[in-house]
């Protein structure tokens, strides 16, 4: 930051030519003159009930504890609503109910079940404002995503599995796909109905019965997922929300009446679970942390490539496992799109999520933001150079300011972990070959970004990039038929497309194993 | 020795930066390539941003002070004229709290009409000339039409690119034709149509901004009116992009006008977003952004009507100019 104004100042005082001469660095401002009023969503279209129970069986079900915990609104610490605590018993009745529920839901026709997931897909978008107001409220990311990114998603990953369900055989030409059985998900809070709709819309596609047990800090709308389920006359059993904390989520993955557990969530859990179903004949997809690269050449739209990178990490205010964290750019093009960046930077509107004007909202949890502020901390004691936008947080609720580090190297701890958070580290690279090297130089391999006008480098690239997902000219752009999964520490298996639904299917008759 | 300026005298971009200071670097002085897809996106979203209340009374007023009330038919005549004239300088019987508009824009032979009929008020006249709306005439045609319409009283000159000239590649051609017409101006201030529609893509348009803004243009304007599509969102985000990032290396700040297609208040407060967005509080004036329209503004009025009074008044309560 002090290294570019000390060059701009010597810039403009070379050029005190007579005609040319200038007091001061022209300076852009904003937001004196024509502010935007307070534009909040309403929510008195829906309530949110005082205590939830457990989705067993197709039907509300107390825990056998009798224990609940609660769960709040980050952007105001408000408690939402109460929400079960499911302990060993319930787990089993959970499976029990899914394994019971098998036999008929695998043989209906695939014909009928797609017009079951095709039911859910059109109740989901009918209810479509409610659950963007309840997510928005649960989880603490603004209106704007929900209402343009989570939701329609998440009906989107419903309508492109019941494409599937009575296409089985074209997605697996001269096999035949039978369903596992019983699958047991656990997903995480970033995208709480998002990440439902991508773990249920495959495996009921394919015949499965699923428990599903969302996070503790955001189960809302996986709750009232089940209220749409039961809109849609789903069989009992098909489906079952139970919900807990990360014991909860152990007793699941131990659970030996299931046929494949599928978790989205930390590396960290993702292994403990790998060693958990371990010699247990339980087959197992993980979609876990990433550290991804969003690499910027010198040729590239750089008033586009801002907004790419600004999507890229201070989208779901950080909270994305394939977040574009680590920047790297080209080192001609460096102190241009720093400066550009922070500029953007401080255009982004932080506040209020119910705000239909507000572009990042709350941190979703106190714990999380404990572990931003922890890694953010060791930045700066490292010895980066840390720019965050000055704008006004609230007094209540977890709140962190967009964040950028210059200065940053490969072995620095905010270039290696992954932060889930607003915080962007920016590296520089002088070929295509060290952009390369320093973007696969990770323990994780989820997702990348390349932005250039050179089409034939972006293939260049993306052929050497070891990421699941590799944007070209664009960051963070999800749809139900790519697969979607990571490299390395990332995990395995692939989540949407063809590759998605061969994760819940085992097949039969083939010349090759499946 | 080789005269480096006349080799390189098709890419005014380069020529301008071999006059200027070499403490600029070559990478901020390219046109910069554009990404459609992400420049379409930015535009998308920032047209869902939501104006309400006092915000947008405050918007829409901002509008009408900003607008280019335009007339440039066949049929003008100097009756049609003076009745905009009157529109531009009072847009609501009644409402004497609200804001002229900022000029009335008009083909050369009606500015001594309109300059008669604006006398004493703050709108400006401005006219089309070099040939609109197509500019396919001599140069020297292109420049007396510039003079006579700054001579019958146009504070502000709409020209047009030669675009057959930019789709070849003559960009230099156009950078000079610009220079002259800026030249034969005088104190009047020149708009550059560069007519998007026809240029087709955005690598074209960002590039055309950058000869306008080197050949000294006031203002860059989108389009004529007489082309679909006329003003786009993503093509005054681009625009506006341009003339920030001339403001941020030069120094001089130059507006933009988003002319044609614009019907709506709501259309006109989504432009005013990436306005207050992108080149900020220097730019939402009237001095340095303009809407180019003629029907927008009865639109707007009855969006304030119905701010002020809870209800729509019929299109008819509006003079119809």
């Amino acid at each position: 930051m002090d290294d570019h104004g000390e060059k701009t100042s010597q810039k403009s005082s070379e050029k005190t030519s007579p005609k040319r001469a200038r007091a001061a660095r022209p300076e852009l401002k904003f937001g004196a003159v024509w502010q935007y009023e307070p534009a909040p969503e309403s929510t008195d279209h829906f309530a949110i009930a005082p205590r939830h129970e457990l989705f067993v069986g197709g039907a509300w079900k107390k825990p056998r504890s009798g224990e609940y915990f609660t769960t709040i609104d980050p952007a105001t610490e408000r408690v939402l609503s109460e929400v079960a605590m499911a302990g060993e018993k319930d787990v089993d009745a959970a499976v029990a109910a899914a394994r019971q529920a098998f036999p008929a839901w695998s043989r209906l026709s695939g014909e009928d079940r797609s017009r079951y997931l095709f039911r859910i897909a059109r109740i989901l978008l009918e209810r479509a404002r409610e659950f963007a107001c309840l997510e928005t409220l649960d989880n603490g990311k603004p209106i704007r995503e929900t209402r343009d990114v989570d939701i329609p998603l998440a009906a989107q990953h419903f309508f492109y599995h019941a494409g599937w369900a009575d296409k089985l055989e074209l997605l697996f030409p001269g096999q035949q796909a039978e369903p596992l059985g019983v699958v047991g998900q656990i997903i995480p809070w970033n995208f709480p109905l998002l990440m439902a709709a991508w773990k249920i819309a495959p495996a009921l596609a394919a015949g499965n019965c699923v428990v599903l047990k969302p996070a503790e800090t955001s189960p809302l709308t996986a709750l009232r997922l089940c209220e749409v389920l039961q809109q849609a006359g789903l069989p009992p059993g098909v489906v079952n929300v139970i919900t807990g904390d990360g014991s909860t989520g152990a007793l699941l993955v131990r659970h030996r009446g299931l046929q494949k557990v599928a978790f989205t969530g930390s590396t960290e859990v993702g292994k403990e679970i790998q060693r958990a179903v371990a010699g247990a004949g339980i087959e197992l997809t993980l979609e876990l942390g990433g550290k991804a690269a969003h690499v910027v050449f010198e040729d590239a739209a750089l008033d586009q490539a801002v907004e790419g990178v600004v999507r890229g990490i201070f989208f779901n205010q950080g909270h994305v496992c394939c977040a574009g964290s680590r920047l790297l750019v080209q080192e001609s093009v460096h102190d241009l799109f720093v400066e550009k960046l922070r500029a953007r930077m401080a255009r982004i509107r932080v506040g209020n999520p119910m705000d239909k004007n507000t572009d990042m909202g709350a941190i979703h949890s106190k714990v999380q933001l404990g572990r931003i502020e922890q890694l953010v901390a060791a930045g700066v004691a490292e010895g980066a150079s840390l720019f965050q936008s000055a704008c006004e947080l609230p007094k209540k609720g977890f709140w962190f300011a967009p964040s950028m580090f210059t200065n940053v190297a490969l072995s620095h701890r905010i270039a290696r972990e992954e932060i889930f958070g607003p915080v962007l580290s920016v590296l520089t690279f002088r070929t295509p070959e060290e952009a390369v090297e320093k973007a696969n130089n990770t323990s994780y391999g989820l997702s990348a970004g390349i932005w250039t006008d050179k089409g034939s480098r972006i293939l260049w690239l993306a052929e050497r990039m070891k990421a699941g997902v590799v944007w070209n000219n664009t960051f963070n752009r999800f749809d139900a038929g790519s697969p979607f999964g990571g490299f390395k520490e990332s995990g395995f298996g692939r989540e949407g497309g063809r590759q998605g639904m061969r994760a819940y299917v085992k097949l039969r008759g083939s010349l090759s194993p499946g | 020795m080789i005269d480096i300026l006349a080799v390189v005298r098709h890419d005014p971009c380069l020529v301008a930066f071999l006059r200027m200071s070499p403490s600029l670097t070559p990478v901020e002085f390219r046109v910069p390539p554009v990404d459609a897809v992400a420049l379409e996106t930015r535009a998308a979203e920032l047209a869902t941003r939501s104006i309400k209340k006092q915000a947008k009374v405050q918007g829409l007023r901002l509008c009408i002070a900003m607008m280019d009330l335009t007339t440039l038919e066949g049929m003008d005549s100097p009756g049609k004229v003076r009745q905009l004239c009157a529109k531009a300088k009072h847009p609501l019987p009644g409402r004497t709290d609200l804001p002229s508009c900022a000029a009335v824009c008009v083909y050369p032979d009606l500015v001594e009409v309109a300059v008669h009929a604006l006398r004493g008020s703050t709108v400006q006249v401005a006219s089309v000339a070099t040939g609109f709306p197509s500019g396919r005439t001599d140069r020297a045609l292109k420049l007396r039409e510039v003079q006579l319409a700054v001579e019958a009283g146009a504070s502000e000159i709409d020209m047009v690119i030669d675009r057959g000239a930019f789709l070849s590649g003559r960009y230099g051609q156009v950078y000079d034709e610009i220079c002259e017409v800026k030249q034969a101006c005088g104190p009047a201030r020149l708009k550059v149509i560069l007519e998007t529609g026809e240029l087709k893509t955005y690598d074209n348009i960002r590039r055309a901004c950058r000869i306008a803004l080197l050949a000294g243009g006031d203002f860059l304007k989108t389009s004529t009116g007489k082309v679909t599509p006329a003003s786009t969102l993503p093509v005054v985000l681009l625009m506006l992009e341009a003339v920030r990032d001339h403001y941020l290396e030069t120094g001089n700040q130059v507006g933009v006008k988003a002319a044609g297609g614009i019907r709506t208040g709501k259309d006109a407060l989504r432009y005013l977003v990436l306005v207050a967005e992108t080149a900020g509080d220097l730019w939402l004036s009237p001095s340095w952004f303009r809407f180019g329209a003629s029907s927008l503004l009865n639109d707007v009025l009855m969006q304030l009507e119905k701010e002020r009074t809870a209800r729509y008044q019929r299109p008819t309560d509006f003079s119809a100019d």
